[in-house]
């Protein structure tokens, strides 16, 4: 039996958003209702990226949708934010996409590009027309990043470029694919200060994506391993202004805040369903579990923690809309919020029993999703390292 | 074409609604959304613009929130809206609103003024009609379909038992449009953007009082019905149920 999701706001948290915000919010609510929810259970049995909801999330301008310029949007981060949550109230994975093609592909041609790159590659992107990567993560530098293999030669005016990236969302599906790797001015294995970002187009000779198999999350997602060999770019092609492990990071700053929003997006579908499960679901004296103490401090739980997940996100993206904000609040909104959305999805399935494991509900697949978006971004612990370090001074890595 | 819609911000169709406390309409604190036929209204609107031209302006009638209905319009592509704003207006009956509105647009030139078929709360389906007479304008309601024609439009109109009924008419005109004709659009991010731009003319309660006079229309009462069936089980032997069955069916409910 399918539930409708009803919203959540048990605070008038609505209050404390404009016109435009609840618009924006309502807007995208609406499109994952009719275009998402119909046939993401199929897409997550089947393994497969729904496509074809690339040119109407295009049309509406959730590509890119926080840049300036380039036919994006310009929205807030509050805005930019409560459009992640709504994606992922319908599902993680096609809110990693999105993720991806906005945060980690056009922020950075955006952020670190040069004005040829920009106009080659955002108003393509943002109409959906190319897909992009974002490659990082390496088969043995995952929470490490700067101990990266991936190198990066000069020769002539060409880039030769090798190395192996592994859990690349979208990877297979890119035209274009940022690639983080060392230049050979690093001093050491450790060096993270020659990291650079190189644009690499994926039908470059020596450049291979393959699917990685078997995800019991992110399943409506594509998650790929890269290989490349001897794969020669223009120089051009290098993004000039990145410089250092700073600038990746940079990127992931701008995808963990659209995540901290589309944690709360999860978990309120998951709190939604256990909820509206509780009332009609009936045991023991032909009662509704609902009316029982230890579903109600389940519920109780939840929108608690839902409703202070908002708070927190919200500050962080004022502060963001202010130019304040720091990392160090992005990783707090980041890791409390996937967490609780990790909590609630697991509560809620507890609540709905037996069908808690079933695809006719979401939970279970939420659930499942949000194991991947509690590792990646920076893990749940190596947030509570960069909170650590920020309130003691001391890097505890 | 210049086109004038009006919307109408109403209760959402699934809140939860409580009733007031003196019983004559629902609280204030529910969500609120366009009414769903005043959105065909507008997505016609914006069609029609798109194929021959002109303008839309969006117009409501309502407290500072209804603005939001406006804010929707011009994000999904009307130029420019007029926001009759005071919690009073929340209050008047369709004679009212139809001459607050009449009263509200007195120096524009429309060619059409579209509503919808009628309002979710209210379900009135007045407003329109009354408009277009005072506006000594002809009207059509339940418009299913509408064509430019020389000199005028060509509409459909949707009767009852599958009956359709084709009329032309000369501008300008008034059109209720019925739901469900036309697919809707979605305010793209940019849009939402670009509204903040666009012109809303606000008009007070004050600059239209004249034309308006007391309620002829009065909600009296409203109440959440009472249950009065209730459901009975017949118990025994399936000859005694049977018995008792006839027996109700003659004489209680007499269908027999
Ligand atoms: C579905 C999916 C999609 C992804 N998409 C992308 C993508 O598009 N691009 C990309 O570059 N990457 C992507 N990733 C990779 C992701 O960012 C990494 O998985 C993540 O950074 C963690 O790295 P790891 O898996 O190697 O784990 P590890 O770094 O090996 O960590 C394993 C465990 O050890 C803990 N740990 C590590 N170091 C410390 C420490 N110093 N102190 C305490 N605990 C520590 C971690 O918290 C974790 O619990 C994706 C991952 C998944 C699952």
């Amino acid at each position: 039996m399918a539930l409708k999701f009803r919203g959540v706001d048990f605070i008038e948290f609505d209050t404390l958003l404009t016109d435009d915000e609840r618009l924006v919010r309502d807007t995208a609510r609406r499109f994952i209702e009719d275009n998402l929810i119909p046939i993401i259970e199929e897409c997550n049995r089947a393994g497969r990226f729904p496509r074809e909801l690339v040119k109407p999330m295009a049309d509406l301008g959730f590509f890119g949708a926080s840049l300036k310029g380039y036919g994006c949007a310009g929205m807030s981060n509050v805005e930019y934010g409560l459009v992640t949550q709504e994606l992922e109230r319908g599902d993680s994975g096609v809110r990693s996409f999105v993720s991806v093609q906005s945060a980690l592909v056009m922020y950075p041609i955006y952020a670190f590009g040069s004005d040829e790159q920009k106009q080659t590659w955002l108003p393509a992107m943002q109409k959906g027309e190319k897909l992009g990567c974002f490659g990082l993560t390496e088969p043995d530098f995952g929470s490490n990043p700067g101990g990266m293999r991936t190198r990066a030669r000069k020769s002539g005016n060409e880039y030769v470029l090798n190395g192996e990236k592994m859990w690349i969302t979208s990877g297979s599906i890119a035209d274009v694919a940022v690639i983080w790797a060392k230049t050979e001015d690093a001093k050491d294995a450790n060096d993270g200060s020659s990291i650079r970002g190189f644009l690499v187009e994926t039908d470059r000779p020596g450049f291979r994506a393959e699917d990685i198999h078997g995800k019991w999350s992110l399943r409506a997602s594509v998650t790929s391993s890269l290989s490349l060999q001897d794969v020669r770019i223009p120089a051009s092609n290098l993004l000039p202004k990145s410089g250092g492990l700073k600038s990746p990071l940079m990127c992931l700053n701008q995808a963990r805040y659209g995540i901290a929003w589309g944690a709360i997006g999860a978990a309120m579908a998951c709190y939604d369903c256990a909820l509206q499960y509780s009332l009609f679901r009936k045991q023991f004296h032909n009662e509704p579990i609902a009316s029982r103490q230890l579903v109600q401090e389940k519920l109780a739980w939840m929108i608690s923690e839902v409703t202070k997940a908002q708070l927190l996100v919200l500050q962080v993206g004022r502060l963001k809309d202010q130019e304040k904000v720091k990392h160090q609040h992005i990783s707090m909104a980041k890791r409390n919020n996937v967490w609780m959305a990790l909590e609630c999805a697991r509560m809620s399935r507890d609540i709905l029993g037996a069908n808690g494991v079933a695809d006719e509900y979401p939970i279970f697949r939420h659930m499942a999703n949000l194991e991947s978006v509690k590792t990646y971004e920076g893990t749940h612990d190596i947030h509570t390292l960069i909170i650590g370090q920020s309130v003691t001074g001391i890097d505890a890595f | 074409m210049k086109i004038l819609v009006c919307v109408k911000q109403v209760p959402q169709k699934d809140a939860p609604l409580k009733l007031n406390e003196s019983g004559t309409w629902i609280r204030e604190d529910v969500s609120y959304e366009v009414n769903e036929p005043d959105a065909f209204a507008l997505e016609e609107a914006l069609r029609q613009k798109e194929k021959h031209g002109g303008e839309v302006v969006a117009i409501t009638a309502g407290p500072a929130r209804a603005q939001q209905v406006l804010r929707e319009a011009l994000a999904k592509g009307a130029d420019r809206a007029i926001h009759l704003e005071d919690p009073g207006f929340v209050g008047l009956d369709a004679f009212n609103t139809a001459r607050a509105f009449a009263a509200a647009i007195k120096d524009e030139k429309f060619d059409l003024i579209f509503t919808g078929l009628q309002s979710d709360d209210y379900g009135f389906a007045q407003t329109g009609v009354i408009l277009a007479d005072l506006m000594g304008w002809p009207h059509a309601t339940i418009i299913m379909q509408i064509e430019k024609s020389d000199g005028g439009i060509k509409v459909k109109r949707e009767l009852e038992a599958g009956y359709f009924q084709f009329v032309e008419m000369p501008l300008p005109a008034v059109l209720t449009i019925q739901s469900g004709i036309n697919k809707l659009r979605y305010a793209t991010l940019i849009g939402i953007k670009q509204a903040k731009n666009k012109p809303l003319r606000k008009v007070t309660l004050a600059e239209v009082q004249s034309a308006i006079g007391a309620n002829l229309q009065k909600i009296e009462r409203m109440y959440i019905p009472q249950k009065t069936k209730k459901t009975e089980y017949l118990e025994g032997s399936p000859g005694e149920i049977a018995k008792k069955l006839v027996d109700k069916l003659r004489n209680e409910i007499r269908v027999l």
